[in-house]
């Protein structure tokens, strides 16, 4: 089972049906213990960095989520999801995030619009493997909604590919179990269904033991 | 880079999608989530629903319309109609909506717009406006009561104050040009596009594909908007997107569109 993390914040049914749709046993779990049965986890997100924070960790997911992570299993992050990865951001000084991976998440700058909401095509980092991105067209389109993104430390560490909005901007990264997107796959079409046809394969792939569960972060 | 994303919208009344030429004359035209569906396939970048039913009891059926859609559509999806309160916004966005537009309500108690902002995040808040011309200084005044009732407001400074509260993007629709097929109010969006620093989606008036282009490229919409001439087929979304990518205005492809990749 795919449990697609519950903690109260907005639109999550998307995901968990976007993952049932290319048929993963993907539900929503609200109860933090129950990530310890499940075989991956997906943690989305939407509106503010703080309030997510908070609820994660006041609902009790925190430890559970950390846990998940370093033991192996794979891990999706969506939007928020993938900033609660980084310590801090700037979106909220007073919310921490999990702190798994080395960074600040850092509003968008550049003389564009905020929220980046729209579209933008993919630009894969040369010479990275993406194993999200396999049998993937080169041109790629994928669906935004932010006006913060994480900015790695080390610089570009993970990062599978980035997309340009007044500069380049951190789109997905992928360290060891964990993957992550900045962009919403549930909401990107068939370039987003494919993404996350990737995620239930390596899933799969690791439950079968064909890939070598990684040593999480 | 910037993109545009085309937006087809839906009034919803009981369930059902109604075709609205000028506000007023409503025709079936079919179930809103088959013509999601239906868009999303053809290459829309978003779609609307905005539910026109005046009852509490089709308010409720607009919750199972969005659940049915998210089990079905995987683009991003904005409900609007009759929201009154953060709740009101909860419910649709937990059943599967992305964002939710508010318009009535917010110019009755403008605080609303800050409560969502704060609760949801402003990237789900669309403050949706609806706009005609006017004689004097002051060029386009806001309306409300899907354009029945006319207020003594300014719509550019409507919208910049929306912004300031906390809307994360804006729906302005000229209705002057709803249901004309005479193009978008290229002056008006212009105008709103200028003035905020949020998404800005242009509705009312599109007739044609050349419509589309004027306004992304003279308007700067950040998103377009049209109903009438998609649900009658009058233009297919893959020939809009082939104009604009052809004028130079970012756009996805229409190639990548629906929920399974052929021979993309």
């Amino acid at each position: 089972m795919i449990a697609v993390v519950d903690y109260g914040i907005g639109n999550l049914r998307s995901a968990e049906k976007a993952l049932v749709r290319v048929g993963a046993d993907a539900r929503l779990v609200a109860d933090p213990e129950e990530l310890g049965e499940a075989a991956a986890v997906v943690l989305p997100g939407v509106g503010a960095f703080g309030m997510c924070a908070r609820e994660l960790r006041s609902r009790g997911f925190a430890r559970f989520v950390v846990e998940a992570i370093e033991s192996g299993k794979p891990f999706l992050g969506i939007c928020i999801g993938f900033h609660l990865l980084y310590g801090r951001s700037e979106e909220d000084d007073t919310a921490k995030g999990l702190g798994l991976l080395g960074g600040t998440v850092r509003r968008l700058s550049g003389s564009v619009k905020l929220p980046h909401m729209q579209w933008n095509r993919l630009d894969r980092t040369r010479g990275r493997e993406a194993a999200m991105l396999s049998g993937i067209h080169g041109d790629s389109w994928v669906y935004f909604v932010h006006s913060y993104a994480p900015v790695p430390d080390p610089v570009m560490q993970g990062v599978v590919a980035t997309c340009d909005y007044g500069g380049p901007v951190v789109a997905g990264v992928e360290v060891g179990n964990v993957w992550a997107t900045q962009f919403h796959p549930e909401k990107s079409g068939a370039v987003g269904l494919s993404i996350l046809t990737r995620f239930v394969e390596r899933c799969g792939e690791v439950a079968a033991g064909r890939v070598m569960r990684s040593e999480g972060l | 880079m910037k993109s545009v994303r085309i937006i087809p919208c839906m009034d919803v009344d009981g369930g059902r999608v109604k075709k609205g030429v000028r506000f007023l004359d409503l025709v079936d035209a079919g179930d809103p989530v088959d013509l999601a569906v239906r868009y999303d396939a053809e290459g829309a970048d978003e779609v609307v629903f905005l539910d026109i039913t005046a009852s509490h009891e089709g308010r409720e059926t607009m919750v199972e319309v969005v659940e049915r859609a998210a089990d079905r559509l995987f683009i991003p999806l904005t409900v609007g109609g009759g929201v009154r309160s953060v709740d009101d916004a909860k419910k649709l966005l937990y059943a599967g909506a992305d964002k939710v537009s508010v318009n009535t309500a917010a110019l009755e108690r403008p605080e609303l717009i800050t409560e969502m902002a704060r609760e949801l995040g402003s990237q789900c808040v669309v403050v949706a406006i609806d706009v005609k011309r006017v004689s004097g200084a002051v060029r386009w005044s806001v309306y409300t009561h899907g354009g029945r009732r006319a207020l003594r407001l300014d719509a550019l400074a409507w919208a910049v104050e929306a912004v300031e509260r906390g809307a994360g993007e804006l729906l302005v629709t000229s209705m002057d040009r709803d249901g004309t097929g005479s193009g978008f109010d290229i002056a008006l969006t212009r105008a709103v596009t200028d003035a905020v620093s949020v998404p800005v989606i242009a509705s009312g008036g599109v007739g044609g594909v050349a419509d589309f282009v004027e306004g992304a490229l003279s308007g700067r919409a950040e998103g377009l908007l049209a109903a009438g001439v998609f649900h009658r087929r009058e233009i297919a979304i893959a020939d809009v997107k082939e104009a604009l990518a052809a004028a130079g205005v970012g756009v996805r492809p229409a190639s990548q569109a629906g929920v399974s990749l052929h021979d993309h």
